[in-house]
């Protein structure tokens, strides 16, 4: 796609592990463009964070990335490892799951920040403290001359990933990947960190991906969604048009396994049955088809390929898609 | 001996916060430790006699008053040899230690920072260097280079190498997968920056509270090697030497290798009280790790 400021195309990683081959990631591929949200879905294990560090080049040193991903019209796996961390810095961040181990425990707060906005800006320590300030005030911390001499053991978890953004903010990033924002927090805590999140994105216009197992998440967030499923993206469409119809089974399943409010109690939540596929042993056919309850004839011989839905931004890799209307209302 | 296999488990054992108060106990550690140091940097300007003259008619005097602690076999003041040797034994005692935290740390991180071959090769020297005997090492180098305060600080230095390279390796091994290293690799930060700003910060903890107990234990193994004799060379005096030097008058004079042994006794005990409290003291992560 032209335009984007971010696209990968047909991006592999490969780990090599005692066991065999392990294909983290499958044939994606994805844009974002400048200011908008892409959210990435799926269950633990599908290859969203190894195509998150894929996109940042931090994979691990035995892994093998091969495709493209070109970031601002340039190819990141070309580049020197001079130039790539330059480009990081001044272009790219990320916000972690955890913010307990995404903060250095023993440098305070304030050290954290001011030295990243220091390394980034090329302000002297005065500027860059109140810059700090700002940033710790935009990201809605209360009394935070206070907090730059505290310790990240000495705020809460949320707190602390108000501090891990207000630090991945520091360098005006052009596209901020959030790895699981907020799933090691609580419930309120999670809405409250996801409109900060939206909020400082339109501010500073810059693109976002969120990655989450939670379709509830990306559903009021993102501009776009992509499904993953077993390293592969097994569905992408703008946010309303797959919450309006969605085509893969996947999808399917992965929302209705989403608590409802209005159930009675003690209904048991639809799981998905079985788990996903040994990532070191492929299979020929679909991926989903063994827990797929639409799996017929040759979904277990033959790979379904991306195919449109009613509009181009809509696609999917089913040989059985959906017909009838979603009948779960996000 | 020297080769300080203590791993950092009673670091994990203490309770996350000790109450603040220090105890009599760590007050009476840091006046004696502020005494020793006080008398070993002022020795040469305080009224003692000669640690080196000797007296041949007043050999082993009991206290006086011109010799408060009397004097040894070869009639020198006993009090004035103590002074001098709290000396050697902390100047071998801060400096071996010091050469071990360096060249130990900077390779313990920069292995379990850049993995690869470079941790095998360092790793694989490190086992071979711990494998040695240290007293052939001691011998050897004082054979050939001669026995001097210099080469024993060096000896006990490179010794002291191997284990602190393990700590810092451990230590980095563990922080370098967490996520603030790779949120600062995804700022742009250089290996330089990760090293000196993220990681040392967190690895330096252990490093000094093990350095503290390297201080204690090498204090101990310079006596152990001026007592055989590989120590300093006389008549300077070092703690371990006057207790070698005492061992042949225990039956007349046990306090000629007594008032010693107490001396370095408590500056030891001093040293690993100190170190304990400061670490429970200073410590701000227990929780956050």
């Amino acid at each position: 796609m032209s335009g984007a400021l971010l696209s990968v195309q047909d991006a592999v990683v490969d780990l090599p592990t005692p066991r065999g081959n392990l294909r983290a990631v499958d044939h994606v591929d994805l844009s974002v463009g400048a200011g908008r949200t892409l959210g990435i879905v799926g269950e633990s294990g599908c290859g969203k964070t190894m195509l998150s560090r894929a996109i940042l080049q931090l994979l691990p040193k035995k892994a093998k990335l091969s495709g493209r991903v070109m970031f601002d019209g340039q190819d990141l796996p070309q580049l020197s490892p001079e130039k790539l961390r330059k480009l990081r810095g001044q272009s790219l961040a990320v916000v972690f799951q955890d913010p307990m181990t995404s903060l250095n425990p023993v440098l305070t707060i304030g050290t954290q920040l001011i030295e990243t906005i220091q390394e980034h800006l090329e302000l002297d320590l005065a500027e860059a403290r109140k810059r700090s300030i700002e940033l710790l005030a935009a990201v809605g911390i209360p009394a935070p001359e206070q907090r730059l001499a505290q310790y990240p053991h000495q705020l809460s978890g949320g707190m602390r990933q108000r501090v891990a953004i207000a630090i991945a903010l520091s360098c005006e990033p052009k596209l901020l990947i959030a790895d699981e924002p907020t799933t090691a927090l609580d419930v309120t805590i999670q809405a409250q960190i996801l409109d900060l999140l939206a909020r400082e994105q339109q501010r500073r216009h810059m693109a976002m991906i969120i990655i989450t197992h939670d379709l509830g998440v990306v559903a009021g967030r993102t501009d776009e969604v992509a499904v993953m499923y077993a390293g592969r993206v097994v569905e992408r469409a703008p946010t309303p048009a797959l919450f309006k119809q969605m085509r893969m089974p996947y999808t399917e399943a992965l929302l209705a396994a989403l608590p409802k409010l209005d159930a009675a109690p003690h209904t048991p939540l639809p799981a998905i049955s079985g788990r996903p596929p040994d990532p070191t042993r492929p299979l020929k056919g679909c991926s989903f088809a063994p827990r797929c309850r639409y799996a017929a004839g040759r979904c277990n011989t033959e790979k379904p390929a991306l195919s449109a839905a009613e509009t181009p931004e809509h696609v999917y890799a089913c040989f059985h898609p959906i017909e009838t209307r979603a009948r779960v209302e996000a | 001996m020297a080769t300080l296999e203590l791993s950092l488990d009673e670091q994990a054992a203490e309770p996350a916060r000790r109450k603040r108060r220090l105890g009599l106990l760590f007050w009476f550690a840091m006046g004696w430790m502020v005494l020793v140091f006080a008398v070993a940097i002022l020795a040469d300007v305080l009224p003692l006699p000669s640690p080196t003259d000797m007296d041949m008619l007043e050999k082993r005097a009991p206290f006086s008053a011109e010799h408060w602690l009397g004097t040894d076999g070869f009639g020198r003041d006993e009090l004035s040899r103590l002074v001098h040797g709290a000396r050697i034994s902390l100047i071998v005692g801060l400096f071996a230690p010091v050469i071990g935290l360096t060249i130990g740390g900077a390779l313990g991180m920069l292995a379990g920072y850049f993995r690869g071959r470079f941790e095998s090769i360092v790793v694989g020297s490190m086992d071979v260097l711990l494998a040695f005997p240290p007293l052939i090492l001691a011998l050897a180098v004082t054979a050939y280079l001669g026995q001097s305060i210099f080469h024993l600080t060096c000896i006990l230095g490179v010794l002291g190498i191997p284990a602190f390279m393990r700590v810092a390796r451990a230590a980095t091994l563990t922080l370098a997968r967490r996520e603030f290293v790779i949120a600062a690799q995804a700022l742009g930060a250089t290996h330089a920056r990760i090293l000196l700003r993220e990681l040392l910060p967190n690895v330096l903890l252990p490093l000094l509270a093990f350095f503290l107990l390297a201080v204690a234990v090498t204090i101990v193994v310079e006596g152990a090697l001026s007592f055989l004799g590989l120590g300093v060379p006389p008549p300077i005096s070092s703690w371990g030497s006057m207790i070698g030097e005492g061992r042949e008058s225990l039956d007349v004079a046990p306090r000629l290798a007594f008032i010693p042994a107490i001396a370095m006794f408590l500056t030891v005990l001093s040293f690993n009280l100190i170190g304990d409290t400061l670490r429970a003291l200073t410590d701000p992560r227990q929780g956050a790790l």
